[in-house]
């Protein structure tokens, strides 16, 4: 048992919160007031190997481990949740399925290029009428010679119009439920793909959220991923590391909090001291404090777990159950010690906050998470 | 083309708190670095080493744990690490600490010696010089800019009170860089992961051949009497503007602070 980073793991977690702090930090708050994504970062970052973080060496990726890619979705959420959710959304939900699922062939096609950056990648499961219950696909997958033909919509798709490459789940046999979903890889520009109405959120606005539209599009069959009517499992499994890296935006968003506070709450004088003198202030947030550090450790271990192949999808539910309502309750509180100037756009918390509600919906609402923790238990 | 460059550990001064009674550092979880200047060294041996090729060494001399910034150094790009460690190297001011580096450096084949301008746990700015001395090689302190003319020939533009002076230099030399002047890369992420399966080498006091009345504690002259914490007063808000715009500046800021 040992709770201590490796020494490559501190390296790491040197490297990337000093990359933070100079690089993203600055940015943070023009990224959501503009709701712009921010490619420039997103260079800078391919350039350092960050979105090839845990995909081995043969597939041109840094060779990491699953802890390393959560100290990084953590630490850039610290400072700007939107940033920590395009390397979340394109390590976990487009690389890892491809990773698990692909040929040799489309690993030695789709991976390089997504671990140094060149390509980014998203996943399409939500449909209108397929959200939680992600079993009701209606967008259709037909083969046609040596073609799929794909025809219905995806909506809320987090880095859409960005992504090179785009893992979709389809319906290839309505028939058989669950079985009959199947996955594929859709690339970016392939007649009859296009990207449609662009969200305007309430956090995460700098994160690219939009529609994908598929209308007679063609794709190769060897753009199957996985087997024909796996891809309900695909999709779950996706989704199970994805918890991870969402559980590391929100823990990472909470972290944010907790220091803009800390800061403001020491600095900040009423009655002749500061406010982080009132028993008020400071055992409250002794108690938020312990939250984070709780949610950490179920992050790492969930994480941890992934690594070695070990079941995780219960670790990564409590995680990111845990995580996102920490992150809710951190970033509320933070806005109250922080008085009338953390209502403002003067102070981050206040964006903090519109950011941490998205991490008890989005990859599983905090509803899905218990019934995946209550499965196990009664199981 | 070889370069070497020359770095040391530091405590993280921004991070570091003085005892006020004793007047000492208060080094406990405090976090280590590269000394900011020497980094600029780092970044401008890897830029000649990404425009023309060149083999970069990064050499420190320092406790065992010292490793880590070579670790780092690796993470940055550099191709070969030494350590310089021994016991016999402990205690060493400037001048021993110089004269152990120069030693190092006649065992070693290079072209060009880098080091930072100054530490920030000492700000003497004299290791650098000392090195060049003791190696009788010419030096060009206080560097903000370098490139390379032909062979052998570098461009250097050196920071001076009043501006900055460009200077020709031929041959092996020694130069001390400027952090404001360089940003140095971050380490890549598959740099880190390898950084740690390289080999440090690791250098006593026997590989340097240098005397030893001449390096550690007997060799420095130097010894620190007593330290002290100046009284610190807040730094205030600095406006550059013009004295017109002053006034109602000033004004401004009373009334804001409800003082007027």
């Amino acid at each position: 048992m040992n709770f201590e980073l490796t020494k490559t793991q501190q390296l790491f977690k040197q490297m990337i919160r000093e990359f933070a702090e100079k690089e993203v930090k600055p940015l943070a708050a023009e990224v959501d007031e503009q709701e712009r994504f921010p490619i420039e970062t997103v260079q800078k970052m391919a350039k350092l190997g960050i979105f090839g973080i845990p995909i081995p060496k043969q597939y041109g990726g840094a060779g990491g481990d699953h802890i390393m890619y959560t100290i990084a979705v953590e630490e850039l959420s610290r400072v700007c949740a939107t940033t920590g959710v395009i390397v979340s959304a394109h390590t976990s939900l487009c690389c890892a399925p491809i990773l698990e699922n692909g040929t040799e062939e489309q690993k030695m096609k789709y991976l390089p290029k997504l671990a140094s950056g060149e390509w980014i990648g998203a996943f399409g499961l939500t449909e209108p009428n397929a959200g939680t219950d992600a079993s009701a696909q209606q967008t259709t997958a037909v083969l046609d010679g040596d073609e799929y033909v794909l025809n219905g919509s995806k909506i809320f798709i987090t880095n859409a119009g960005y992504a090179d490459v785009y893992v979709v789940a389809t319906m290839t046999d309505k028939s058989q439920g669950n079985k009959g979903i199947t996955t594929f890889i859709v690339e970016k520009g392939t007649p009859g793909f296009s990207i449609g109405k662009k969200e305007q959120k309430m956090g995460i606005r700098g994160s690219a959220t939009c529609e994908l539209i598929f209308e007679n599009c063609r794709i190769p069959k060897e753009n199957l991923l996985g087997k024909i009517g796996g891809g309900f499992k695909v999709a779950m499994k996706t989704l199970d590391g994805g918890r991870i890296g969402i559980a590391s935006q929100a823990l990472g968003i909470a972290q944010g909090a907790m220091d803009e506070t800390v800061k403001y709450t020491k600095e900040r004088k009423q009655f002749g001291k500061s406010i982080a003198q009132f028993q008020n202030t400071a055992f409250q947030m002794a108690e938020l404090e312990t939250k984070v550090q709780a949610s950490r450790l179920l992050v790492r271990q969930a994480a941890w777990k992934e690594g070695l192949g070990l079941p995780f999808s219960a670790d990564a539910a409590m995680a990111k159950l845990f995580a996102a309502q920490t992150a809710m309750e951190v970033t509320t509180k933070a806005v109250q010690f922080h008085g009338g100037y953390g209502y403002t756009r003067e102070y981050p918390v206040e964006r903090m906050m519109r950011d941490a509600k998205i991490t008890e919906i989005y990859e599983g609402t905090s509803e899905v998470q218990r019934m995946v923790i209550s499965a196990k238990l009664f199981k | 083309m070889n370069i070497v460059v020359c770095i040391k550990q530091v405590p993280d001064t921004t991070e570091v708190k003085i005892n006020p009674v004793t007047g000492t550092l208060i080094r406990d979880g405090v976090p280590s670095i590269i000394n900011p200047d020497d980094k600029g060294g780092l970044e401008v041996a890897l830029e000649l080493k990404d425009k023309y090729g060149a083999h970069v060494t990064v050499i420190t001399m320092g406790l065992p744990q010292a490793d880590a910034v070579l670790r780092e150094a690796f993470a940055m790009g550099v191709d070969k690490a030494i350590l310089l460690t021994d016991r016999k190297l402990g205690g060493a001011d400037t001048l021993a600490t110089s004269n152990a580096l120069a030693g190092a450096l006649k065992a070693m084949d290079f072209d060009l010696v880098i080091t930072g301008r100054q530490a920030i746990d000492g700000d003497t700015a004299q290791v650098g010089p000392q090195i060049a001395e003791h190696l009788g090689l010419p030096q060009v302190s206080y560097v903000m800019g370098l490139d390379v003319k032909g062979e052998g020939k570098y461009i250097v533009k050196k920071e001076t009170e009043e501006g900055y002076q460009t200077l020709e230099v031929e041959g092996k030399c020694v130069l001390t860089t400027l952090a404001s002047a360089f940003k140095p890369r971050y380490m890549t992420v598959a740099g880190i992961v390898d950084a740690f399966d390289k080999e440090i080498e690791v250098w006593g006091a026997d590989k340097i051949q240098v005397e030893e009345s001449k390096i550690g504690k007997a060799g420095s002259p130097t010894s620190v009497f007593k330290s002290f914490t100046k009284e610190l007063k807040p730094a205030g808000e600095k406006f550059e503007v013009d004295p017109e715009q002053a006034v109602e500046l000033i004004v401004a800021k009373l009334k804001e602070k409800h003082i007027i």
